[in-house]
């Protein structure tokens, strides 16, 4: 169980920060209502500014969680990103297993086991 | 001496703070967390403490990935909570303690435990969201220190470390000259994952054992490594440290006041424990 890779799992370590940074970073921002705004307005600008590789950007464009975690970003920074969508926690899970949001849901609810 | 009255530990996913907002105590979905937690408030009435150490992981708002501590001590008059970017509701400034602060902080670094210190300091839904499940009114009626601990980026420190800076934060309190009453709180856990493709990841059987450990057995869990953990209570269940931090301040022998379990609350298998010294 120790050193084994968890599977569907990245483990948000050294490696992850240091690739993610910018894309991290410019989520930090989304902390305040004017750079989300900013970022509604032009979101090619705002990507620009802070650096983002193709992926990062890709991934930002195509709003795919997947390929931002795989790209660098962490979990809590990329929720940010998500609020600015009205995004909850259930649709990114739905988004991330190819699941449906209720199927994501009972999924959870089955977690109660009998 | 300063005493410590006891130990509540209590998940704090941001939707808590929705559902307050929006009066959501009653609905359906909300109910069977919320009806947690007046047995806790009337324990809080009933005690009175004076000051509340709480010990939680920010989520990106005092701290960001530049400057990323391990362990992190408030030592501020004040405590500001802010936009976290999702748009719960920002509540009411919380008092701090400096000197009690400042205490926790030279007692921990002479036993080799190295916070930073923090003397301008946010905090987020992992502080603000449990002390206002407490303190409905959001008149806090205690006085806080905060400290933090690093779920964020690996590497983490061990359990076994947390649970030592529990015991440590437990020796400071108690050779504090003063007469404070003190409550500790940790929050975060119990088992979640959001993201990859294991999204949704809950492990109630584990979450079982980790509370009645706490109880029964409280290094129990300071036998994983912060992988292992990963693996038995998820990427972000790992915030149970915090629990782990808040129950090494009690002695060994503990009455448990009350316990609520619920799955789940957004993506997460919710916990609530209060603990006192036996």
């Amino acid at each position: 169980m120790s050193r084994q890779p968890v599977p569907g799992t990245t483990i948000f370590d050294g490696e992850q920060a240091r690739k993610g940074y910018a894309l991290n970073k410019m989520c930090y921002s989304f902390n305040e209502a004017d750079n989300r705004a900013a970022f509604l307005r032009d979101e090619d600008a705002y990507c620009a500014r802070y650096g983002l590789n193709a992926a990062q950007r890709e991934a930002i464009r195509n709003r795919n969680v997947l390929s931002l975690i795989a790209a660098g970003g962490n979990a809590y920074y990329l929720a940010k990103f998500a609020g600015i969508f009205g995004l909850d926690m259930q649709d990114i899970g739905a988004q991330q297993t190819g699941l449906t949001k209720d199927q994501f849901k009972a999924r959870l609810l089955a977690a109660r086991g009998v | 001496m300063a005493e410590i009255l006891g130990a509540i530990t209590v998940s704090h996913v941001p939707s808590i703070g929705g559902a307050i907002a929006r009066g959501l105590q009653n609905d359906p979905y909300w109910k069977p967390f919320f009806d947690g937690f007046p047995p806790v408030r009337d324990w809080l009435a009933r005690v009175r403490p004076d000051v509340a150490v709480v010990v939680y992981n920010d989520h990106g708002l005092n701290f960001f990935l530049d400057k990323m501590p391990t362990f992190a001590v408030g030592a501020a008059p004040e405590y500001r909570n802010a936009d976290e970017g999702w748009g719960i509701p920002v509540v009411p400034p919380f008092r701090g303690d400096p000197a009690l602060s400042w205490h926790l902080i030279e007692s921990l670094v002479d036993e080799e435990f190295d916070p930073v210190t923090c003397q301008e300091m946010t905090v987020d839904h992992a502080f603000t969201l449990p002390m206002a499940l407490f303190w409905p009114d959001m008149q806090w009626p205690v006085r806080t220190v905060p400290v933090v601990v690093n779920t964020v980026q690996a590497p983490l420190p061990s359990a076994a470390r947390c649970y030592r800076l529990g015991q440590a934060i437990g020796r400071a309190i108690a050779s504090w000259p003063g007469r404070e009453r003190v409550v500790v709180i940790g929050t975060g856990g119990l088992s979640h994952q959001l993201d990859g493709e294991r999204a949704g990841f809950i492990n109630k059987d584990f979450d079982l054992r980790f509370i009645d450990s706490l109880m029964n057995d409280p290094a129990w869990a300071t036998k994983y490594s912060t992988a292992e953990l990963v693996e038995l209570a998820g990427t972000q269940g790992v915030e149970l440290l915090n629990w782990l931090v808040a129950r090494g301040t009690l002695p060994a022998k503990v009455r448990q006041r009350h316990v609520n379990y619920h799955i789940p609350v957004s993506n997460t298998a919710s916990g609530l424990l209060l603990l006192e010294p036996a």
